[in-house]
């Protein structure tokens, strides 16, 4: 699992230099498993290496929203990056790739920001630049 | 067709008196202007919004079910529409939880006894929201057919927010195959608009957070939530984002600017409530919903593309 400030830059330099439609969708879906699980991590749960519909995303927001309702708010995000993963990865010479890969980049930093986010607020994480302001003012 | 919700209790709650009052006022003009009648609930309050649920959700169950006792028991409806996500959710919430939680029903019975009115019991009324109410009314050929000013030149990614279709369970009206409405993807705002001419852009942050809880706390992560939805309407190839939430509507107008001012990011596309964009479609002026209410300013960019 990279440091969520290295999720963030890769997801910023793949937007812009993802050659290899496939593997930049992969890439791309790594990304979000591996957001999900720093919010896992974060909350001392052992992040799980089940798959629900056939991803590991889907089945790591499943268990990172049980006892927290309020993460569903990102779900359709997950299955946003599921659902552009499947169409990059079955017709990567698709007319409509390019655009799909900004589309999923996108759904990709949405996600990041929202947890992050919401990792900030509950003083959790590894970002400590971002968080400081507010974990000093809260001491 | 049957106007199924020809007359319903209007419940507006408090950002559409505020920051939210174009909303209100389209939403009053394009129930005029279907012939659907409204009546505000009478002496209403906050339907508990986050402030009161995160301290005790109890209370907001009480909050909420006060609204719909008014409707039900002082008004005779049988219906309450409420266009705010936020209120909408919650009076949902409420009547999920006097359906299926013994001690919400009792605490909701000692408040309400304590402030002398009828207790609400689960089923009295039935909530919906402002899309609920033209949709199941009308459908799309009923606006179809009252098209005045087709809104065909405009391409719209139609944005739902993170409150509309969740939690799934206080929904249970949703997801029951065609026709209804769908938590996964929702699409009644994209059936209204489409069938008064507009063109609806794929867009994969329909549901996604605006960051609206995060307003205060830390405006920077909202201001980047807010652009980054943004930027993917722009990239789908959207014009303008239609609304259905006061919430998500402000944040997503006040971090644009806030994102030009502090960040230099610029971004063309406008915010517009879908009442506001159905009301034009109908013929209404700007100035009739509200148009001149929104933050930042689309008259130049309506009346390029003649709704103005």
């Amino acid at each position: 699992m990279r440091p969520l400030a290295d999720i963030e830059a890769g997801i910023d330099y793949l937007e812009r230099n993802a050659a290899r439609p496939a593997e930049a969708a992969a890439e791309f879906l790594k990304f979000g498993e591996e957001i999900v699980e720093h919010w896992l991590t974060a909350h001392d749960k052992a992040p799980t290496d089940a798959l629900k519909e056939g991803f590991r995303l889907l089945a790591l927001h499943r268990q990172a929203a049980q006892g927290d309702p309020s993460f569903n708010a990102c779900r359709e995000t997950c299955r946003e990056l599921v659902y552009y993963f499947n169409l990059i990865t079955l017709d990567p010479l698709h007319g409509e790739t390019n655009r799909r890969l900004a589309m999923m980049a996108m759904v990709a930093r949405h996600l990041y920001l929202f947890i992050t986010g919401k990792m900030q607020v509950a003083e959790l994480g590894d970002f400590c630049c971002a968080s400081r302001p507010l974990r000093t003012n809260a001491n | 067709m049957e106007q199924k919700y020809k007359k319903v209790a209007y419940y507006p709650g408090c950002a559409l008196e505020g920051t939210g009052h174009s909303y209100n006022r389209s939403t009053k003009e394009v129930g005029k202007a279907l012939g659907l009648e409204l009546e505000e609930v009478k002496n209403w309050n906050c339907c508990g919004a986050m402030e009161v649920k995160n301290i005790d959700p109890k209370i907001q169950t009480y909050l909420s079910s006060r609204v719909m006792s008014i409707a039900a028991n002082e008004m005779g409806y049988d219906t309450v529409m409420a266009p705010c996500n936020g209120c909408y959710h919650n009076l949902k919430k409420a009547e999920y939880d006097l359906e299926n939680d013994p001690a919400s029903v009792e605490v909701v019975g000692q408040l309400s006894e304590k402030a002398g009115h009828e207790t609400y019991e689960a089923g009295q009324v039935e909530t919906i929201h402002a899309l609920d109410w033209i949709k199941d009314s009308l459908g799309e050929e009923g606006i179809r057919e009252r098209v005045k000013n087709s809104l065909k030149d405009l391409k719209i990614a139609n944005y739902y927010g993170c409150m509309y279709t969740r939690p799934r369970h206080i929904f249970p009206e949703k997801d029951q195959g065609e026709g209804s409405e769908s938590t996964v993807k929702p699409h009644y705002m994209d059936d209204l608009l489409g069938a008064a001419g507009a063109e609806n852009v794929e867009f994969p942050l329909k549901t996604a957070c605006c960051g609206g809880a995060h307003t205060l706390s830390d405006s920077d992560t909202s201001t980047k939530l807010v652009m980054n939805i943004i930027r993917a309407a722009e990239a789908s190839g959207a014009e303008v984002i239609a609304t259905e939430c006061p919430t998500c509507h402000s944040g997503l107008e006040m971090h644009q600017i806030r994102a030009e001012k502090i960040h230099g990011e610029k971004s063309n596309v406008k915010i517009i409530y879908f009442t506001q964009l159905l009301g034009l479609a109908l013929g209404l002026s700007p100035k009739q919903v509200g148009i001149h209410e929104n933050v930042s300013d689309s008259m130049g960019f309506l009346k390029e593309k003649g709704l103005a």
